[in-house]
């Protein structure tokens, strides 16, 4: 029976498991044995009742959720935008030298800049509002999709198109039928990227100035040195990270199935 | 009809190609005259790097030449075309569209009516004998199957010539017969006029109505033959050739080419 068991998961996902396992027995002896103060680590018990009040009673009188979707919110309005001018911008640059010489130096230079260095400018042109949280994270999230595109186009196998052209289909077509979906793969891994970005840059923004979001309750929490608060909130965060990512990968399975099979 | 009497689809006259910079350019053609006939299996042999591939690219329109002429029924060749069709030697399917989809793009692309283009991909699915195949995942399929399938998708735009690029350079022995044997099928049956590019003299041989070997670069043509080996071998295509004339017009291609590799 356990055999059959251990058969049907395969060895990485038994060596994950048991990472997780040696991680929380740690936690919880650490905690059992008093080394630290309660304060400094809370014992996994804690932290279980602490997220299970959150939940029901949400914190700072304000529902768990209403925290969640202010943050996804943000995340969402900019990476929709992001999406929608990266594409055919990085298509654009991949396409013409000129476009690309306008574009790329822009993009090559506030790219490696901290968001939370110009986060400040961004706050005083845009108020202390939504539209400065997303502003900084459209920024984040443009660069990875814009450059994704760019090298989509450049690695375009030239055949492809040649072979479009012969076969009576004009440039708008060749676009559309040929240019999109070959670069498709790389676009995704693009908007993999960004979405990553972005939500570490959102975490990092609602630290600064928000009254509501997820980050805002960590950073609210470690005011207050509410350290079971502070790891129920970084678990959430971290859960609902790899949750998009799975959400992304999933799509990414569906919409660019033949990737990989080229 | 004689050979003579056809009509000429393609005229090259004088054809020159260089390219790369001016001062380490690359002569690739060297004054080629070539007429493709209507109807006919024109083979064209040459060393590696002779430039076959460029002649190839300059009659299907995808690069221009440095001077002369390319005419197609007496109009100059500007660009790609769809009365030219072209099968590359890896076959460029679209792996974001099936293998229906990928035969029936050609048709689409031009905006015939949809009872037409189900009728077409219908048609020419069975010609290279995929019926069956169409909502199969281009890459889901073998090599020589990939290959039927870009024929399939060029010929559904019944284009007055077929360019071939090495089509059979990249699959088996066992598929390569096969595919030579659907090849002159579909050549007979449709009336096609074919020109193909190969390394493989007993593929031009057993091809082919004429022969064209090209020399090293700067590609010229050196010589030309008349054969007729496929029509017997279309008749019964388990027969093996043992005439003579066969082998003396293999021995003379080879050593003609092997002449032009060891100088």
């Amino acid at each position: 029976m356990i055999k059959r068991i251990f058969k049907n998961f395969k060895m990485s996902t038994i060596l994950t498991i048991i990472t997780w396992t040696i991680i929380l027995s740690f936690w919880y002896i650490i905690t059992k044995l008093e080394i630290f103060t309660s304060t400094l680590v809370p014992s996994p018990y804690k932290v279980w009742t602490t997220f299970i009040y959150i939940l029901n009673k949400g914190y700072n009188g304000i529902p768990l959720i209403i925290h969640l979707l202010a943050s996804f919110e943000r995340l969402f309005i900019a990476l929709v935008l992001a999406i929608i001018t990266a594409i055919p911008l990085g298509l654009l640059s991949g396409y013409s030298r000129r476009v690309r010489a306008i574009i790329d130096s822009i993009v090559e230079f506030y790219r490696p800049l901290p968001p939370l260095a110009y986060y400040t400018l961004l706050i005083l042109w845009f108020g202390i509002d939504n539209t400065s949280k997303i502003v900084l994270l459209y920024l984040a999230g443009f660069a990875p999709i814009y450059i994704a595109c760019v090298s989509a186009v450049t690695k375009i196998n030239m055949d492809y198109i040649l072979s479009a052209k012969s076969l009576g289909a004009d440039s708008k077509k060749i676009f559309f039928k040929i240019v999109l979906p070959a670069c498709l793969p790389e676009i995704f891994t693009g908007i993999r990227t960004a979405v990553g970005v972005s939500y570490t840059t959102l975490v990092s923004a609602e630290m600064i100035a928000a009254t509501s979001g997820i980050g805002w309750m960590v950073l609210d929490a470690s005011n207050f040195l509410k350290s079971d608060v502070i790891i129920v909130g970084i678990l959430i965060m971290g859960l609902t990270g790899i949750l998009i990512d799975y959400g992304l990968r999933y799509l990414e399975k569906k919409i660019v199935y033949w990737k990989g099979h080229v | 009809m004689t050979k003579k009497d056809r009509k000429s689809l393609i005229d090259i006259k004088d054809l020159h190609l260089e390219y790369g910079m001016k001062n380490n350019s690359i002569h690739a053609l060297d004054g080629i005259n070539l007429k493709i006939r209507q109807g006919e299996f024109l083979c064209l042999l040459g060393p590696s790097g002779c430039g076959k591939s460029s002649l190839l690219n300059i009659i299907a329109g995808f690069i221009k030449p440095t001077r002369g002429s390319c005419l197609m029924e007496g109009k100059p060749i500007t660009g790609p075309d769809w009365h030219r069709g072209v099968v590359f030697q890896s076959p460029t399917l679209y792996p974001w569209m099936n293998v229906r989809e990928n035969v029936e793009f050609g048709p689409r692309m031009r905006g015939l009516p949809e009872d037409e283009i189900k009728e077409i991909k219908d048609h020419f699915l069975e010609q290279v004998k995929l019926s069956g195949f169409g909502e199969k995942n281009t890459f889901e399929l073998s090599g020589g199957m990939k290959q039927r399938v870009a024929l399939a998708r060029v010929l559904a735009n019944y284009p007055q010539v077929i360019l071939m690029d090495e089509p059979l350079g990249a699959l088996d022995a066992l598929t390569k017969v096969n595919m030579q044997i659907l090849i002159r099928d579909i050549w007979k049956e449709n009336n096609s006029t074919i020109f193909l590019i190969t390394h493989d003299i007993d593929e031009a041989l057993k091809l082919a109505t004429r022969i064209v070997v090209m020399s090293k670069r700067p590609g010229k043509i050196i010589k030309e033959f008349n054969v007729a080996f496929t029509h017997e071998l279309f008749e019964n295509p388990k027969y093996t050739i043992h005439s003579d004339e066969y082998f003396e017009i293999k021995e003379e291609i080879l050593q003609i080419i092997n002449s032009q590799i060891e100088e």
